[in-house]
């Protein structure tokens, strides 16, 4: 899980659809697992495969057409449940980057503990990006995270994103916020004696 | 500086901020389910590690248990395992446990309030969009991953960026037949799915003043629905007339030191907040979803909005969601037959619903080709129907009551409406398969949902009281 970050250069997997909820990219019948392993075999699970468990051959996923590591979806991705089930599964399933114009916050926090990016940009961004995928499957992305730029190759127009420092830092490093709050335990200690906590 | 409720409690919390980034936050409880534990346990034995504070976990299994039969082992075997691992954990790392069967089981948002473990000024998480539940007694609660779990198990704290504040004000008295749940979906309707997104809100004015507990836990779990990190309301002599008492709320001296305090928790008028909504009580009727996000709701009187105006990316979105539901734009839901009816969840499986629910239904009948699954939130609340008489009026309306748990609100256990058929629900979601693989479902108040039990269609509860 740990995989360090650095510049990520993929064509994309559009999915335009906006609210695309974490009870879509993974079902709550498959939640019952004890690990993390094979969630992406059911990514968008109902949207991938009928009841008889046939490939629906119109669904993104299911047309060689499109590939790569970065997933590029409408506004509000991720909304919903908590699950992180979700993010177990975009990253299994091989997407490093998520890019949308919004995110839900919790999806957000649960896709960069599990070293997937999220990459938050303009609607007028997106809406080119999806232009240019629809063109040209083959276009590529490049995701600096170094830089905080991303750039549609097709059209060579770049935006920056936001991420704060210090997560930055851990996906750059391979390091996960148990490492540093390990860390830390007289400043936690320290709290605890101030009698504030309830 | 003049502070917010949200400020004052997330202030108090604060071990630092770390550079460049989060905010380290203390946790004061952590709530364990059986599905977004397992694998935060697991990381703790990979790195040998221990719970940091483990008199302030509680764990219940609440998700996969079954309605029925509970005193039996669990019939499929990978849900039985997932409960039963989350007992061996709880043993393992020493922390308290409810298991099925034991009178303080039920959903972990149901029982954190009932037992007094919930209290104001506490900062709670779970690893449960619901979690904004808690709010309701003016704590700072969130729902969380598994990766956050296993953060505050290590260390009782989690790296949080501070979110920003948003007051939503609801001033004038709710017209009858009106419900906190109807009061949280034409919020939602107002607000879209993402309307709060990035925000932790305060609830506020008369109308939510005048809501009972029970009513502003509805609210607060609904939070989440409009993207809200969390919901809360300040607590006040509703709050603590609800707390006293309770099984692990503070007794004696520690009660009148710990009701001082909660006093003070509340915005200072002159707060700023990051972003402020109003609403008007009088502008709510009782509401009813038509789509697959429940943002997608209107007055149950209402007409399903139509695609004009609407941008391409909007309109792709809402058409696949008509076309799930077996719906056209512009249309009334009013008299359109229903196959299930579903009471409970977290939303809405507590005591008053349940009374809400047998005022209807009292001296009506079932509609016979309704199938209706009434799920405690809890065996306290269970005890409680029965203490009031409220089983005989519901079984003598054709109503059964099951044991309780998370049941059809997400379909982990067997309770899962079938493709295709239509499910008028008090649960917090109605997206596409929510309820079982191609479920339609209907978000409504008990009330509706009682109303449509008994005549089989989608009915305006007001013409039934």
């Amino acid at each position: 899980m740990k995989q360090k970050f650095d510049i990520i250069t993929s064509t994309c997997v559009p999915l335009p659809l906006e609210n695309v909820d974490t009870d879509q990219i993974i079902p709550a019948r498959f939640l019952k697992a004890t690990d993390k392993k094979g969630f992406g075999e059911n990514l968008f699970r109902d949207w991938r495969y009928d009841k008889q468990g046939n490939k629906i051959e119109s669904f993104v996923l299911n047309d060689p057409t499109y590939g790569g590591q970065i997933l590029v979806a409408g506004k509000n991705f991720g909304s919903g449940s908590s699950r992180e089930h979700a993010a177990w599964a975009i990253a299994d399933y091989g997407f490093r980057v998520v890019v949308s114009s919004f995110f839900a916050d919790i999806h957000k926090n649960n896709e960069l503990n599990n070293f997937v990016l999220p990459v938050v940009v303009s609607e007028a961004f997106l809406k080119e990006l999806f232009d240019s995928i629809y063109a040209n499957p083959k276009t590529e992305v490049v995701v600096n995270l170094p830089q905080q730029t991303i750039t549609n190759k097709a059209t060579g127009h770049s935006e920056s994103f936001e991420i704060n420092a210090y997560k930055k830092h851990c996906l750059i490093n391979g390091l996960d916020d148990i490492d540093f709050l390990l860390g830390n335990k007289e400043k936690i200690e320290e709290y605890e004696a101030s009698g504030k906590s309830c | 500086m003049a502070k917010t409720l949200f400020d004052k409690i997330w202030d108090a919390h604060v071990v630092q901020v770390v550079d460049g980034g989060p905010t380290q936050l203390y946790i004061d409880r952590l709530y364990c389910h059986e599905v977004t534990s397992p694998q935060a346990f697991e990381g703790l034995r990979d790195r040998g590690l221990k719970c940091f504070r483990p008199e302030r976990i509680f764990c219940m299994p609440d998700h996969n248990t079954p309605t029925h039969d509970q005193d039996k082992p669990i019939e499929d075997p990978v849900s039985r395992d997932q409960v039963d691992t989350l007992a061996r954990n709880a043993a393992e790392f020493g922390l308290t446990y409810f298991g099925m069967m034991d009178k303080r089981n039920g959903i972990i948002h149901v029982v954190g309030p009932e037992r007094g473990l919930t209290l104001p000024g506490m900062t709670i998480v779970c690893g449960d969009s619901h979690t904004s539940t808690h709010g309701a007694l003016g704590a700072v609660a969130f729902g969380i991953g598994t990766s956050e779990v296993e953060m505050v198990m290590a260390s009782q704290c989690i790296l949080q960026s501070r979110p920003k504040t948003m007051r939503i004000t609801v001033e004038g008295a709710l017209k009858p037949g009106v419900t906190a749940k109807d009061v949280a979906l034409y919020m939602m309707s107002k607000m879209s799915t993402s309307g709060a997104t990035g925000y932790f809100v305060e609830y506020a004015g008369s109308a939510i003043r005048s809501l009972t507990m029970e009513g502003r836990l509805t609210l607060c779990n609904l939070s989440i629905e409009m993207g809200a990190r969390g919901g809360m309301v300040a607590p006040d002599e509703i709050t603590f007339d609800y707390i006293k008492g309770r099984e692990y709320s503070p007794k004696g001296e520690d009660w009148n030191k710990a009701v001082a305090y909660w006093k003070t928790l509340k915005s200072d008028d002159d707060a700023v907040f990051d972003k402020e909504v109003c609403f008007a009580a009088e502008d709510i009727a009782p509401m009813i979803t038509y789509g697959t996000n429940p943002g997608m709701g209107m007055a149950i009187t209402g007409r399903i909005p139509t695609t004009d105006g609407m941008d391409d990316a909007e309109k792709i979105s809402f058409e696949k969601s008509l076309h799930y539901m077996g719906f056209q734009e512009g249309e009334s839901l009013l008299g359109k037959p229903i196959d299930y009816v579903f009471l409970g969840a977290c939303t809405n499986g507590r005591i008053e619903d349940f009374r809400a629910f047998a005022a209807i239904v009292k001296g009506r009948k079932k509609a016979e080709h309704v199938t209706a699954w009434l799920v405690p939130g809890s065996w306290m609340v269970d005890e409680q129907i029965r203490k009031e008489g409220l089983d005989k009026i519901l079984n003598d309306a054709g109503f059964e009551i099951r044991q309780p748990g998370c049941s059809a609100c997400l379909a982990m256990n067997d309770d899962k409406i079938p493709a295709g058929k239509y499910a008028v629900s008090t649960s917090n979601r109605n997206f596409e398969g929510r309820q079982g693989p191609g479920s339609r479902t209907l978000l409504a108040s008990p009330l509706t949902a009682a109303a449509a039990a008994v005549t089989g269609c989608i009915t305006d509860p007001r013409e039934l009281m």
